[in-house]
């Protein structure tokens, strides 16, 4: 252990950091992905191209899942930051 | 017992300070989410402050790094204190004049090691605890936070490059509201506590608190509300360098920033590293201009900030040093007074230039035309 830099401390925020400050995100744009898919209503010629929910069931439930579990890793994270003070 | 006039003086400056590091830091959370159009300048500013204030309750162990581990409290007096803060709060306002953003901590750290260094040498500082918590961090902490913002950058445009432009940017912006809230909240939980620590080291320094102990709960709550209310009066000048001036950002990449500067904070507090909110948010912006093909980054821009960096902790040094010794001259409460006078009129004077060419909530997503202050609107 090097009493300058605490590599532990810096290993786990490189790593943590990752998976909570790019994954999560990453999770969000696959559950915004998931909740546009076309459902299989016939979209109306000029439809309009903002519209986030796409119709697809499975697609609007793996989104749930998908923003469930981004929120949930939120909730913990602030969980995990009040418990340890 | 020391003196409790100078105490009182000592953690109304403190106050002043913390304020100074709200409204500084605004940017660090809500350039971008202002930058894309997620949430207007006005509610940006109220939500970070609201979430300042929560997040200065989550987390001490900030704050037990300024008030015990980077001087000798046995050296501190009140007027070292007070020195401090003055070159803190000099730097803060200068650097906000200039629209530059730089680190509030290093700004507060730098005029306390300065003025401990003018009253007791060179042995009263915890050089050891300065170059690994405060150094050592602000070196790696951008980098770190880059390289996660490149990356999650990256990975969210791979996964939504079949989106329509109109969904994707709805979408995140949507996105962009909740990662900005988390960056309040982490700088609350971050920066709220480097003046908890400072009004800590008063007390302990004037008797009022033992050495090593923690911040009592008058000091928690009124630093939480100095700096809640700086956050939401805005430093429209750094907001501006921050979300047009580095890189033209559009909203995933708002939230590729915004999630890596708050996971990388707030693990950090957890850790007790007392590192710059600033330097994170500004590694994580010029990150998510590396991961998105063909986005144009700045250098110039990212440069200048950099070198403002450097010279932060020796400038606000000086300046703590040099009022330090101002005081100690005149000597007493007289030196301390003498010492805020100074202080008030280099506020004035500051708040006074920047009167000449304000940037408000009205014109801070102009286009960049590489000045702080965007051109004067054309009139009509």
């Amino acid at each position: 252990m090097n009493s300058w830099i605490n590599l532990h401390a810096l290993w786990e925020i490189v790593v943590i950091g990752l998976i909570a400050g790019a994954g999560l995100p990453a999770l969000f744009a696959v559950g915004l992905r998931a909740l546009s898919l076309p459902g299989n209503r016939v979209q109306p010629a000029g439809a309009d191209s903002d519209q986030i929910v796409g119709g697809s069931p499975a697609g609007i439930a793996a989104a749930v899942l998908c923003f469930a579990v981004v929120l949930a890793a939120i909730g913990w994270g602030i969980y995990f930051i009040v418990a340890g003070s | 017992m020391g003196n409790d006039l100078v105490l009182v003086l000592v953690v109304v400056t403190a106050l002043a300070f913390d304020f100074t590091n709200g409204f500084h830091d605004t940017a660090n959370a809500m350039a971008t989410s202002i930058a894309t159009g997620a949430l207007g300048p006005r509610t940006a500013v109220a939500l970070s402050g609201v979430l300042n204030l929560v997040g200065a309750f989550l987390s001490l162990s900030v704050a037990a790094t300024i008030a015990n581990g980077l001087v000798d409290t046995h050296l501190v007096t009140l007027t070292v204190v007070l020195a401090g803060l003055a070159g803190g709060i000099t730097w803060n306002l200068l650097t906000w004049l200039f629209g530059i953003p730089s680190s509030s901590s290093h700004a507060l750290i730098g005029g306390v090691v300065g003025s401990t260094i003018a009253a007791a040498g060179g042995h009263g500082v915890l050089w050891h605890g300065l170059v690994s918590k405060v150094i050592i961090p602000a070196g790696l902490s951008p980098i770190i936070a880059g390289l996660v913002a490149a990356i999650g950058t990256y990975l969210i445009y791979r996964i939504s490059r079949n989106l329509s432009e109109g969904v994707r940017s709805h979408g995140f912006r949507i996105g962009q509201i909740g990662s900005a809230s988390m960056v309040s909240l982490a700088h609350g939980t971050n920066d709220a506590q480097k003046t908890m620590g400072i009004i800590t080291l008063a007390l302990i320094a004037n008797g009022t608190l033992h050495s090593g102990a923690n911040a009592p709960i008058w000091v928690i709550v009124s630093c939480a509300l100095a700096i809640s209310i700086g956050t939401y009066t805005g430093g429209w000048r750094v907001i501006r360098t921050m979300g047009k001036g580095l890189v033209d950002i559009e909203s995933p990449q708002g939230m590729a920033a915004e999630s890596a500067s708050a996971a990388v904070i707030l693990l950090s507090s957890h850790f007790g590293y007392s590192l710059s909110t600033t330097h994170v948010a500004t590694g994580s912006i010029l990150g998510t201009g590396l991961g998105k093909k063909g986005a144009e980054v700045r250098w110039s821009v990212a440069g200048r900030m950099a070198t403002a960096w450097v010279f932060t902790l020796p400038s606000a040094g000086l300046v703590g040093a040099g009022a330090y010794a101002l005081a100690h001259v005149i000597g007493g409460t007289p030196g301390v007074i003498v010492d805020l006078a100074i202080l008030i009129a280099v506020a004035v004077t500051i708040y006074l230039s920047s009167r000449k060419n304000t940037v408000s909530h009205d014109n801070v997503n102009d286009d960049w035309t590489g000045m702080v202050t965007p051109a004067e609107p054309v009139a009509v």
